[in-house]
């Protein structure tokens, strides 16, 4: 190349600004939502938010961290228990649902350091095993009356129509939260090593990526983010039944959502939780067929495009509406086409 | 003595651990691959058995004759379209992808089948509840005998085939360098398709076992899954006899638990596996060593 082809390093782009305001104006918008929307559209507009939450958390720790685990929904259905436990020991019922996810989170520490050594298959499974486990732990409590479950009682305080309004806002700012949380940190150094890690974890360590602790950062935010989503789903749901809360039906949605979306593209995993959303909507009633197609979806893109709707998108366009990584362009053919082909993921 | 019988019992539930792990082993240990749909594709075999069984009165065990090449075609049929475009995709693909199978094989089981629970045990007269009494409080059943040997005989069979045989040699040559065995004249695909094949048949036959012992729905195959991971994990993933040992250690430890309290069979099942991989993973491998304490006292 001729050293008149300058190189320039470039984050934000024309569109990403635009995407970025866009954002921000959709997020003013949403968060008066209560305001402005139907019982109906506030409820599935919740669900929606909770399904991005699982969505986003589940990209980070296998898009970006490349751990697949089978198992989130120990955290989901734990969320959801220490809500309820905490609602019913007297504390207020809305903290409660963070203090929940404050609680998982925690636990998931001295979790780590034990499954974070597992690789791979492994990993995976092994998480699920822990789910289980939590699953039988939780049924000891006499609270919960085994399967048959309980109900998050301490909601009846509210009215109707507060409490769908409460709940919207705590979901609404529980995703907005997280989203900001993820953001910044794949833009940072954490970002940096996750996907050195995820790519080829000795070269990582060889060039002083500190492994365990990046890979401990998104394995905690990831219980985090689904303890949250559990708790706000008893919020929504009411009833609690540990069956449903740890069924691994809950790993099969993220990853259709994740996958589908796009595997390691943070708009990706938003766009999968819209499409499920909307794919539920439509063929949720289908029952038993709904699931498959969800199944044959997931195989379908793990096997043919693994970097789903969004990946291919970006390697079509070098579209990047909300970049958490970098870019390379050469300067001296801006007049040309907008994005070169060299043009390069990088972090 | 009724301690005693539990391990009894423990041990011989091992043997059907042991025989569901088989093939998730071998194939972790051959193709580098844990398959996710192992369980389900246990479940899908004991469903053909069961219609074989129910529709044309075909004994579950001249079924196997059909079930088992059948399952065999299925893995090298998988090994083709699914796993080996999963493995050339990294780590995180193969586990997506037989995630995915296992959603798409519980829910058409379901779809064809229903909810209800079914069993072979009917089918098999008195094996399924006959048993031999050695005293008072203890007494082996014929199927958990039966399934114990089988479980012996079939991981034996797969380390002789392995160690003896030229076939064998090569799935172990590709094992270790699926490019190099490629130079001295061996076709990578089709022994991983062989092993494939193998692993499946296993499966058709610990599926068989499943539905005689016990009841199973089309959900049933996601704790077979766990139970096989389980014991594959405690022997040391890869090793065949290690299996046979994590088996029975998993065994034991719920046949012991269950006597203690009700939710006792899961949690310590569970438990002794997180156990054990914190053995492993803080102190080395368990399997080998469980081996050769036990070398070291026969």
């Amino acid at each position: 190349m001729s050293a008149s082809r300058a190189l320039v390093v470039e984050r934000w782009t024309r569109e990403s600004r635009v995407a970025l305001a866009v954002a921000a104006i959709a997020a003013v918008l949403l968060a008066f939502g209560p305001l402005w929307l139907g019982a109906n559209g506030v409820d599935r507009l919740t669900t929606l938010f909770i399904y991005v939450i699982l969505a986003v958390m589940w990209n980070a720790l296998v898009g970006y961290c490349g751990l697949v685990s089978i198992g989130q929904q120990a955290f989901f259905g734990l969320g959801a228990y220490f809500a309820v436990r905490l609602a019913d020991s007297g504390v207020s019922v809305y903290p409660s649902l963070f203090l929940a996810a404050i609680i998982v989170g925690a636990l998931s520490l001295p979790l780590s350091a034990l499954m974070l050594r597992l690789k791979g298959g492994e990993f995976a499974i092994g998480m699920w095993v822990v789910s289980e486990l939590a699953h039988l732990l939780v049924n000891l409590d006499t609270l919960i009356n085994g399967e048959t479950g309980t109900s998050l009682i301490a909601l009846n305080a509210y009215p109707t129509d507060l409490r769908r309004a409460l709940t919207y806002w705590c979901a609404f700012a529980a995703m907005a939260g997280l989203l900001a949380v993820v953001f910044f940190l794949l833009r940072g150094p954490i970002g940096a090593a996750i996907q050195a890690i995820r790519d080829d974890e000795q070269a990582a360590e060889s060039i002083g990526v500190r492994v365990t602790r990046a890979k401990r950062t998104v394995f905690v935010l990831a219980a985090f983010g689904a303890a949250l989503a559990g708790a706000l789903w008893v919020a929504t749901a009411v009833t609690f039944q540990p069956k449903t809360y740890f069924s691994p039906q809950w790993t099969a949605y993220m990853i259709f959502m994740a996958l589908v979306g796009g595997l390691g593209t943070f708009e990706g995993a938003i766009l999968g939780a819209v499409v499920f959303f909307a794919i539920e909507a439509w063929f949720g009633a289908a029952g038993v067929w709904y699931l498959v197609g969800l199944g044959a979806a997931a195989l379908v893109f793990a096997l043919a495009l693994p970097r789903g709707i969004w990946g291919w998108v970006e390697d079509k366009t070098a579209l990047r509406l909300l970049p958490v990584g970098y870019r390379v362009r050469f300067l001296a053919e801006r007049s040309a086409a907008p994005a070169p082909p060299s043009e390069k993921r990088a972090t | 003595m009724i301690f005693l019988n539990q391990i009894i019992q423990g041990v011989l539930l091992g043997g059907y651990y042991a025989l569901i792990a088989c093939g998730l082993s071998f194939m972790f240990s051959v193709m580098r691959i844990i398959n996710l749909a192992h369980g389900s594709l246990a479940i899908l075999a004991a469903y053909a058995l069961f219609v074989l069984a129910d529709r044309y009165g075909v004994s579950p065990f001249l079924g196997l004759v059909v079930v088992v090449p059948a399952m065999a075609l299925i893995g090298a049929g998988l090994q083709r379209a699914v796993l080996e475009r999963s493995a050339r995709g990294g780590l995180l693909v193969p586990v997506l992808s037989t995630f995915g199978l296992s959603i798409v094989i519980d829910n058409l089981l379901f779809q064809q089948f229903g909810a209800d629970t079914r069993s072979l045990a009917p089918y098999v007269g008195d094996l399924s509840y006959d048993s031999w009494s050695i005293t008072d409080d203890i007494a082996i059943g014929k199927l958990a005998a039966l399934t114990m040997a089988t479980a012996i005989a079939l991981l034996g069979g797969i380390q002789l085939f392995l160690n003896h045989t030229q076939l064998g040699r090569m799935i172990r040559a590709t094992a270790e360098d699926s490019d190099t065995v490629g130079l001295v004249g061996v076709n990578a695909r089709r022994v991983n398709a062989l092993a494939a094949a193998i692993a499946m048949a296993t499966v058709a036959i610990s599926g068989a076992f499943l539905a005689m012992r016990a009841t199973f729905d089309p959900y049933a195959g996601a704790l077979q899954l766990i139970f096989a991971f389980e014991a594959a994990v405690i022997g040391g993933a890869g090793s065949l006899w290690g299996t046979l040992l994590g088996g029975i250690v998993l065994g034991v430890a719920q046949s012991v638990g269950a006597s203690v309290s009700p939710q006792g069979f899961f949690l310590a099942g569970h438990g002794i596996f997180l156990v054990a991989l914190f053995l492993r993973l803080y102190f080395g491998e368990f399997g080998p060593r469980l081996r050769r304490l036990v070398r070291g006292t026969a």
